[in-house]
């Protein structure tokens, strides 16, 4: 093989793994993107779902399953359950730590987000069976790999982009066209003027921490499938990238942060096929970036602010 | 009476805004609420829609008290609410919008024809039905701000300020249709500083001066009253 080639079936490769990774940003960063364009409202403890989640997964396996090979279609409902689970947990988080604080500053919901952030982590800790130490997450796909020509895909990988995408296009239709969609939209730019016109604004921002924290359990159950090294503080480090990504693309756009959720992945697979140790640097680096080119993110609109 | 407000007492922290008024409206009429900037006409509409906490008092809709309920509880009994400064959602189309207002009409058939009716009232808004409002002029806004209570279809409209910045042939055009809306059966209570077009069309009126209705009588006394004429109609 030609040296030429080579580096194309590397890139190939690599370029798969950084859209799966890139899909688990994606799925993570719309819960950041979601929850701010309705409440504007970064919430710091939104990573914390994705571990949640995985966790979720986890315990749903070692309960019902004696054996971990469960196949498909069950592993797939074992995700949702978990994502329904976790969207449940989202929901109350709101009501009980957000909306108190909702017609406060900023600084105050920020600070009551990282409360739970720190709250959620130590008490699953505290749980005997978490634990401090990780645990081993559950193989929900057992990975084939094949040969497309020259190129080595992983089966595993390709289903979690494609679920991935699934996903997103079903939230993005939601939002776009049904009536919870157009009310999701109206409430994040007037709730007076939302529930003038009869929207339940508490429903409805309910409903989209019930969709955000969903989307991060799924996010969390790929996630382990490919690193199934499960802790407590995991969401932590994946929710600073997942936000990044969604003010890249321009927080507060679902598609903003679809595309920073790929771009990070993306970058991130093949900044550490170079050097593993400056990925995370490096997100900061091309966040700053694109920040000093498109202060608003990628897709995102100058911010109007409203008298 | 399809509203009857009583004592109504609403403040801001020490702010007192409305300072214990009572008025009614009965069925059928178009009554109007008069007053300079900042006497509290707008803070009385939301108290009695119920975005902002009312403090003393009650506001009863057709019988039943409403006094801090839920605002999307109280529109789906019937009362439609055009805020002041139309209050679009500027980041959905005209055709959303129109959408957004029709949430709690459970029959399709009468949601297309409420469709219908804003487009053959207010023709600009359908050429741009698919258009992002934010390219709408002020008076477009407007119409479609009362596009949307007509979608909504209240049994009583409550209007804040629809002449608001507007040209005066875009105002004539949106008078006409709240006066169309009342002939069809809705109810109207308006918030007006443009008094003498408010007066005019008016049944009764109610004067608010710093949180306190001040004088009260019908459209037409109100426009002869010379204190009216000297505080609120120029010369
Ligand atoms: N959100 C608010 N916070 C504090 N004060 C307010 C608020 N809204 C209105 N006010 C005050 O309440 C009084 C009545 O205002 P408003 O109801 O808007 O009057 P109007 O609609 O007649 O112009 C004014 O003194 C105004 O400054
Ligand atoms: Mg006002």
């Amino acid at each position: 093989m030609k040296y030429k080639e080579a580096g194309l079936v590397t890139f190939l490769q690599l370029l798969v793994y950084g859209l799966q990774l890139g899909s688990i940003y994606a799925l993570l960063a719309i819960g950041y993107t979601m929850v701010f364009g309705i409440i504007r409202m970064i919430n710091m403890a939104h990573g914390d779902f994705l571990m949640i989640g995985s966790y979720a997964v986890y315990f749903l396996v070692s309960i019902f399953f004696a054996d971990q090979m469960i196949g498909p279609a069950i592993a797939l409902l074992v995700v949702m359950i978990a994502a329904g689970i976790t969207g449940m947990i989202g929901v109350g988080v709101e009501r009980i730590a957000y909306k108190p604080l909702r017609k406060r500053s900023t600084i105050s919901t920020m600070i009551a987000a990282i409360g739970v952030s720190l709250f959620t982590q130590n008490f699953f800790r505290a749980i005997p069976a978490i634990g401090p130490n990780p645990r081993m997450g559950p193989k929900l796909l057992v990975d084939k790999l094949f040969f497309i020509g020259p190129v080595q895909l992983s089966m595993a990988r390709i289903i979690v982009i494609i679920l991935s995408l699934i996903i997103m296009a079903i939230l993005y239709a939601v939002v776009m066209n049904t009536k919870i969609g157009i009310q999701m939209r109206a409430v994040s730019c007037d709730k007076d003027a939302s529930s003038l016109m009869g929207a339940d604004v508490n429903r409805v921002i309910s409903t989209t921490f019930f969709i955000g924290a969903g989307l991060a359990a799924i996010s969390g159950a790929f996630y382990a499938n490919s690193y199934p090294v499960l802790t407590v503080t995991m969401g932590a480090t994946l929710g600073n990238k997942a936000f990044i990504a969604a003010v890249i693309g321009g927080i507060g756009d679902i598609r903003g942060a679809v595309l920073g959720g790929y771009i990070m992945g993306v970058i991130e697979i093949m900044i550490s096929a170079v050097y593993s140790e400056l990925a995370y640097g490096f997100s900061f680096v091309a966040l700053i970036i694109i920040l000093l080119f498109k202060p608003e993110g990628l897709l995102g609109k100058p911010m109007v602010e409203k008298v | 009476m399809i509203l009857e407000v009583n004592n109504l007492q609403v403040n801001y922290g020490a702010i007192k805004a409305v300072k214990g008024i009572s008025f009614y409206v009965n069925e059928g009429e178009i009554v109007t609420l008069i007053g300079a900037n900042g006497a509290g006409k707008t803070t009385t509409l939301r108290a009695i829609s119920g975005l902002e906490r009312v403090h003393t008092g009650t506001v009863k809709f057709k019988g039943e008290d409403i006094t801090n309920i839920a605002p999307h509880k109280i529109v789906g009994m019937g009362l439609t609410h055009v805020p002041e400064g139309r209050r679009i959602f500027t980041n959905l189309t005209v055709m959303e919008n129109l959408r957004m207002a029709a949430l709690l009409v459970k029959d399709k058939g009468e949601i297309s024809k409420s469709f219908d009716e804003v487009f053959e009232l207010f023709p600009r808004l359908k050429e741009r039905r698919t258009q992002s409002t934010l390219t709408l002029s002020g008076g477009e806004q407007q119409m479609l701000a009362v596009g949307r209570a007509i979608v909504t279809g209240g049994d009583l409209v409550v209007l804040d300020e629809p002449s608001m910045g507007l040209a005066p042939m875009i105002v004539d055009e949106i008078f006409n249709v709240i006066l169309r809306l009342n002939k069809e059966g809705a109810t109207i209570l308006l918030n007006e500083q443009n008094a003498y077009m408010a007066l005019s069309i008016a049944d009764r009126a109610y004067v608010l001066e710093t949180g306190n209705i001040t004088l009260e009588g019908t459209g037409k006394d109100l426009l002869d009253n010379p204190a009216v004429q000297d505080a609120y109609l120029g010369s």
